[in-house]
Order: structure tokens, then C-alpha cells, then sequence
């Protein structure tokens, strides 16, 4: 009798935490970012290679000595990728046809739902309103979980120092600029302007505008408009995204949507769960004094009457 | 030798005005024009207008619609087909020097056709690249203007260049 009630209890169970798995749309709603939040919409059709960004990011952010002048064009031999001497990057992608070959400036795309945020445990990461994805280096435990979460490999680490090593990434000049309104150093210092800083509602228009006045110019599309639920820095090119090393296999969904439903129904399991557990072994264990019960019941009828 | 330079300098100045297209005679076109007189990066230089002038022989190239013959350009001539000249023509009369200030993108109108101006230096750059590169031009950047010493440190070039490394993996130490 107890072992038929368990296993009622547990198919009961089981049908009502399906019940409460959330479906996508009743999760936590999609997140678009911040209306206010800025951008830069990097036109890779007008870069040049001219490195200045790098020189101008590593001055600002008081980054060490580069191992070569950024006026070297010999990088270019190879891609390179962030690290935590330069935030950002400028790679030579190869041409496929008579053109120059394309440039491309990488650094943290800021993403709208940024998947470091979401992996960070210890919270050090802020998506600020105005668009900038900081860390804050004093909580920063150094578990390089961020690192695996970025989809754009963009996190960086401090192996050089063996006592606390910490993530290094692109922050938007954020402390020194954007906060006040200003534009990061890489964008003031481009001289092709191919970085344009702006409302990223804006730079979205403005990208479409581009493509539509000069088709021959661009591919017809804006590389994270929707990419990874959408990113605040935002790509044109005159050649495919994947040619200019951009990953075009992410998809549009954000990281956070891979775990958001597990984690809507963590609240659930914690309140739900243990009233429906107390239910089910109230269930189980009442057959036992079912007699009893009957009998006080018929009594206090009888004694209505 | 001072002689010969006065006799290549006025024909010069012949050719100039031959090249000059007529609605823009009277107006004074300036031979040479300092550029980068801001920069705190690269010294100021002179752009040999003249040679530009003699070279391009067609204003509208650099000066869209305000000057030089009708603009070509499939879009701009949707509207600038039969644009008069306009009384200022020089490159900073249009393109703005801090294009990402916020009181600039304030004053942004969303009715105005050129929202997606370039600024001042974005349109020389742009300009005088793509057509070096068309013309086989220089197309470095100290081919036009001479990095200051701010500019070398920026760069870390020059006496800012980084010392070549004895040992490897040093980068770990204070």
C-alpha cells in the first residue's frame, strides 16, 4: 500500500514540475537593451589598417608597452586576438577578389545580454545603461568563467601576474568617457571615421541607411543588429561576415536564454515543491488513519442531528 | 635660377586659371591651404591646392555640389541636379571638426538628408585616400603630415619605439 502511494506521489509530482517548466515565452522576457544605450557602428569598408585605435586605446587605459610600434604594419601577418596589454585588435583578412583587403578593428562587443554577465558568480560584471559592459576588478576572483562564456572570445587574462590574476577587457572608455558622453579614444582617433559612435538605436538606421543608398559597397547586413540578442558595437562589411573573421554560427538567441529557463524555475522548486511534497505525504500517510477520520466525521454528523 | 622659378610659377598660375572652371573666377582660390592646424598628433602642412587643381581638373570631386560642374553621383543628383553653387565651399564650411560632441549630436535634426555627415577629418581622410589609391598617390600617413613628438609617443614609435626584448617571457616582472 505505502510503495503503490510513493509511486502515485511521485507521478503526481512529476506531472505537476512539467506543469511549472516554464515555456520560452512565459520566461523572463527578452531583454532588447537599454533604450538610451550607445554604440559604435564599425564600417569595415572604410578601415585602413592604420592601427591608430590600438595606440590610442592602450594610452587610455594605461595599458604596458606594446612589444611593437603600432604604426608596424607587420602584425598583420597574423589574426591576433585580444589580450590583457591590448583591448582591442585591428586584423588583415584576405580579399577574395581584385579589392584591398578588408580590415577589422575586435574588441568587446558590448553585448546587449552579455553572456560574461551571466556566467560571472561572483557578479562583477555591469551592463550600464549607457551600453558599456564594465567588471569590477576588486570582486573579479580570476575563475576565467567568462572567458568560455563570451561568445566573441573577448576577456582576457592576466597571466602575467601570479598573485591575482584578474580578466582584462574593452570596458567603452566608460569611466574616463562614456559616462560623460563622450565617445571611446579608438573612435575619436580613427581617422577614416569608420567607427561612428551614436545612439545604437540610431547606428542601426544609419547601417541600413548606408547599405540602401550605396548596395555595391556593403553585404546587407549589420553584424550584431540581432546577433547574440543584439550587441551595441555593430558591424558593416563589403564581404562576408565569416571573411572578416566574425562568428556567424552563434545564432540570435543570448547566452542567458540557454539557462534562463532552468533558472525561472529555481524560485518554483524552492516555494512549489515543498508544499507539494508536504501534500503528497499528507496524501500518503492519510489512508493509515482513514477509519478513524471516517468515524469522528459520522460522529459529529450524528451529533447535528 | 630666380628667373626661370618666376617663368614656371606664372605659367603655372596660366594653366591654374585655365583649369579654374569660369563661374568660379572672381572668387579667390587659394593656392596652398594649411591643414591640420589642430592636430596635436601631426604637424601642421601645406596642401598644394594648385597641384590638386591642375591634377583633378574638376572641383566637384572634392567639393560635391558647391562648386565645379554638376554633381555626378547617381544619389546626389536626385537633388543637387541643378544646385547652384553656394557661397561657402571650403571643406570645414560643411563638415563639422567634433562630429561625436554631444551638443552635435544633440543638434542632430532627424528631418536633415546628411545626418550621416563625415566629420572634418573623416572627409579629408576619405577623400584624399580613396583617390590617392585610385591615382597611385602617396598614401602613408607621415607622406602627408609629420608625426609631432606627442604623435611618437602615442604610436610608440620613433624614440618611443619599444626596446627590442633580451630575454623572453619577461613580461611578468615589475
Amino acid at each position: 500500500m505505502k510503495r503503490r502511494d510513493f509511486l502515485k506521489g511521485c507521478l503526481v509530482s512529476g506531472a505537476a514540475a512539467s506543469l511549472c517548466a516554464p515555456s520560452k515565452s512565459w520566461a523572463v522576457g527578452s531583454f532588447e537593451g537599454y533604450p538610451d544605450s550607445m554604440g559604435v557602428l564599425v564600417d569595415t569598408t572604410r578601415c585602413i589598417g592604420c592601427r591608430s585605435c590600438e595606440a590610442a586605446c592602450n594610452k587610455e587605459q594605461k595599458l604596458p608597452e606594446p612589444d611593437v610600434p603600432f604604426d608596424d604594419t607587420s602584425v598583420f601577418k597574423e589574426k591576433r586576438r585580444t589580450t590583457e596589454k591590448a583591448y582591442t585588435v585591428v586584423n588583415r583578412y584576405e580579399a577574395n577578389d581584385a579589392q584591398k583587403p578588408p580590415y577589422r578593428k575586435m574588441q568587446c562587443n558590448h553585448c546587449n545580454e552579455p553572456g560574461c554577465l551571466t556566467s560571472c558568480f561572483v557578479n562583477a560584471y555591469t551592463k550600464t545603461k549607457e551600453g558599456a559592459v564594465i567588471y569590477n576588478a576588486e570582486v573579479c576572483v580570476g575563475c576565467r568563467t567568462c572567458m568560455v562564456a563570451c561568445p566573441f572570445n573577448i576577456p582576457a587574462y592576466s597571466y602575467s601576474s601570479a598573485i591575482s590574476p584578474i580578466i582584462k577587457k574593452c570596458i567603452f572608455c566608460y569611466h574616463t568617457r562614456l559616462k560623460f558622453g563622450k565617445p571611446p579614444a579608438c573612435v575619436e582617433i580613427c581617422p577614416q571615421e569608420a567607427l561612428t559612435f551614436g545612439l545604437r538605436s540610431d547606428l542601426i538606421k544609419m547601417g541600413h541607411e548606408r547599405i540602401r543608398e550605396t548596395p555595391d559597397r556593403y553585404v546587407d547586413h549589420i553584424y550584431g543588429e540581432k546577433e547574440m540578442g543584439g550587441t551595441s558595437w555593430l558591424y558593416l562589411s563589403r564581404v562576408s561576415a565569416e571573411q572578416i573573421g566574425l562568428d556567424t554560427t552563434l545564432g540570435n538567441e543570448p547566452i542567458i536564454s540557454n539557462v534562463k529557463d532552468f533558472l525561472g524555475m529555481v524560485p518554483m522548486v524552492l516555494t512549489i515543491w515543498p508544499a507539494l511534497f508536504t501534500g503528497i505525504h499528507l496524501l500518503a500517510t492519510r489512508n493509515k488513519n482513514h477509519g478513524d477520520v471516517h468515524d469522528n466525521h459520522s460522529e459529529q454528523e450524528d451529533g447535528k442531528k | 635660377m630666380q628667373n626661370n622659378r618666376f617663368w614656371l610659377a606664372s605659367g603655372m598660375a596660366v594653366l591654374l586659371f585655365a583649369a579654374v572652371p569660369e563661374s568660379s573666377r572672381g572668387i579667390s582660390v587659394p593656392d596652398t591651404i594649411t591643414l591640420n592646424s589642430q592636430s596635436k598628433l601631426y604637424e601642421p602642412f601645406k596642401f598644394d591646392h594648385a597641384k590638386h587643381i591642375i591634377l583633378t581638373k574638376e572641383c566637384s570631386y572634392c567639393h560635391h555640389h558647391t562648386t565645379g560642374t554638376l554633381e555626378q553621383d547617381s544619389n546626389c543628383v536626385r537633388c543637387h541636379r541643378n544646385s547652384s553653387e553656394t557661397k561657402v565651399v571650403s571643406c570645414k564650411g560643411c563638415h563639422r571638426t567634433d562630429s561625436f560632441s554631444a551638443v552635435s549630436m544633440k543638434e542632430k535634426d532627424p528631418k536633415t538628408y546628411h545626418l550621416d555627415k563625415p566629420s572634418l577629418k573623416a572627409a579629408m581622410h576619405r577623400n584624399c585616400i580613396s583617390c590617392h589609391e585610385k591615382m597611385k598617390g602617396p598614401i602613408g600617413c607621415q607622406d602627408c603630415h609629420h608625426r609631432t613628438k606627442e604623435g611618437d609617443a602615442l604610436y610608440n614609435s620613433g624614440v618611443f619605439a619599444p626596446k627590442k626584448k633580451t630575454a623572453k617571457g619577461g613580461h611578468g616582472a615589475h
